[in-house]
């Protein structure tokens, strides 16, 4: 990799322990990818629940928090991915008083290398939505698949140890996303319906992350006559980047750089895979129980928008959630300060419902709350958060907003079963 | 048989050892229990399977970002794969493996998945992106 003579300095130590830990961490992953150089970045997000960061990682970020102004310092705006504790529910969620513990140090060090403790995954929605072209380092499969694809920014996955380095340096590793090259559609899928609600358009996006052979792969979707909300394209990408791993998809006519299919696929169009509505539908009863037995609804991953809290506030208006089932939702710190002034927050709560803010349900210790609640089945309507939960042991199902709160007050799975 | 696979130069030292071997893809914060050290995903063909200490020879990286830190947590706890093998690694398990200097290589000639056995005894040498049969 080739390197300025500024980022030499910083390799060798000359600018401090947290620039030089930046610059390795990536000459690494830039020579593991064969990245020629490095490329600017404008802004990041990182990830770093307390569950991921274990004692060592919380240590690790200790580490360099201790260190002397300046070198310590991000050097360009860096907001953080949702927390694992939210300090207000954590007692009432079964969660303990050493994961609160890891929870304050960990964020007491992001302040002190100057993070602003945004706590939210829809930073491309809530925060400073980045432009056509602008290379930024994003580190949520969700954040990332947004930033590229609706919004046309320039990042790859950039976990925590590497969005932790571009923030301290200014830079990222120039390969992957960062490059005309790879921005290319590879596979194209065609569609004749219109996904009815945002767990369709989940379930829609999970149907052609599952195809993904790797993280290279730049899906392209042909027939989508009406152009989605924010939010649909929210669930669409979250759902595509977790089953699939990929940080790029081009919606034919609708995102910025998918103008035709000439543009996108370079002169070499792959043949297209058509998807009926019966295949998404499989998809979803694929994960339908055998039983009706219920213990708790989530709204999450990704992180409610204030659309979303207001639809599921006028859901649940009025209404009861059954004392057998928990409903939680999450969003950012941000949006629960609006839902509190707008009323969403005590409509919600008054039925029964949990708003928690600055977290997301997947990023806190899911396992653990699951155990200490006696929570195993679990509807959502988010596709995302049903691919990532099985591994925690739960019995995770997929449905609409709608039929999730509707269960919730039935205490029980209502519906067609089969 | 061939007793040598080639992938891209990868990260990390030499380390020898058994090789747990399956087609599927890979995530820590998806795939496993890091707590026992099983996978603990039901869909998972290594489900109920110790990792530890094992050469863990898979097909993709795949889920989320969460693995760029559990790699280095599952070291420092000791409940940790030797190494990792993949046909296709993303950048997040590159960038743990990095950050917890975990060996690691990827992008062979063949489908690595199929060209180790299951339990064999494998030399691992990132730098050449070597993998050899012992």
């Amino acid at each position: 990799m080739k390197l300025s003579d500024y980022e030499q300095e910083m390799l060798a130590g000359e600018h401090g322990y947290s620039k030089q830990y930046g610059m390795q961490q990536i000459q690494r992953v830039g020579t593991f990818f064969d990245a020629t150089d490095t490329v600017e970045i404008a802004q990041v997000h990182l990830m770093a629940d307390p569950e991921s960061l274990g004692e060592t990682g919380v240590e690790f970020l200790e580490c360099l928090a201790a260190r002397p102004q300046p070198e310590r310092s991000v050097v360009v705006p860096a907001v953080t991915d949702p927390r694992g504790v939210d300090l207000n529910a954590y007692k009432k969620l079964g969660q303990t008083d050493s994961m609160a513990d890891l929870e304050i140090r960990a964020t007491a060090a992001f302040r002190s290398l100057g993070f602003m403790m945004t706590d939210t995954c829809i930073n491309y929605q809530t925060i400073c939505p980045p432009v056509l072209g602008e290379h930024v380092a994003f580190g949520d499969t969700g954040s990332s698949i947004y930033a590229n694809s609706v919004q046309g920014a320039r990042t790859n996955f950039e976990g925590g140890p590497s969005a932790l380095a571009a923030a301290l340096t200014g830079r990222a590793p120039r390969y992957g996303f960062h490059l005309d090259q790879h921005r290319v559609g590879t596979c194209l899928f065609e569609i004749d319906f219109r996904p009815k609600d945002l767990s369709d358009w989940g379930a829609l996006g999970a149907y052609v992350g599952r195809e993904m052979a790797s993280y290279w792969e730049v899906p392209v979707i042909a027939g989508v006559e009406d152009v989605p909300t924010s939010d649909e394209m929210k669930q669409f990408g979250a759902a595509l980047a977790s089953f699939g791993s990929t940080p790029l998809f081009h919606m034919i006519g609708i995102t910025p750089e998918a103008p035709n299919l000439k543009t996108v696929f370079d002169s070499n169009q792959p043949k297209a895979v058509k998807i009926a509505k019966q295949d998404v539908d499989a998809l979803v009863k694929s994960y339908m129980p055998s039983d009706d037995k219920l213990d708790v609804v989530v709204f999450a991953g990704p992180q409610l928008s204030l659309m979303e809290m207001q639809t599921l506030a006028e859901h649940l208006r009025g209404r009861s959630i059954h004392s057998d089932v928990a409903l939680i939702a999450t969003t950012s710190p941000e949006i629960k300060y609006a839902c509190d002034r707008m009323g969403l927050t005590e409509a919600i709560e008054t039925a029964g419902g949990m708003v928690l803010s600055g977290v997301c349900f997947y990023q806190m210790y899911a396992r653990e709350i699951g155990e200490a609640n006696g929570w195993k089945r679990l509807m959502s309507n988010s596709a995302k958060l049903v691919n990532i939960l099985g591994g925690y042991g739960y019995e995770p199902m997929l449905a609409s907003m709608e039929t999730c709160v509707e269960c919730a007050v039935q205490g029980r799975i209502t519906g067609d079963l089969s | 048989m061939t007793k040598v696979f080639i992938g891209h130069p990868g990260i990390g030292d030499i380390v020898t050892g058994e090789a747990l071997v399956a087609s599927d893809n890979f995530s820590a914060r998806y795939d496993l229990d890091r707590i026992n050290g099983v996978f603990s995903r039901p869909q998972h063909k290594l489900c109920g399977q110790s990792y530890d200490g094992k050469i863990l020879v898979l097909n993709a990286a795949k889920g989320g970002v969460a693995t760029a830190w559990m790699l280095q947590e599952m070291v420092s706890r000791g409940i940790a794969p030797k190494a990792l093998i993949l046909n296709f690694a993303n950048p997040i398990m590159a960038q743990g493996a990095a950050f917890a200097n975990l060996p690691m290589i990827d992008r062979f000639e063949v489908d690595i998945t199929e060209s180790v056995p299951n339990g064999a005894e494998v030399h691992v040498d990132p730098a050449a992106g070597e993998i050899r049969l012992l």
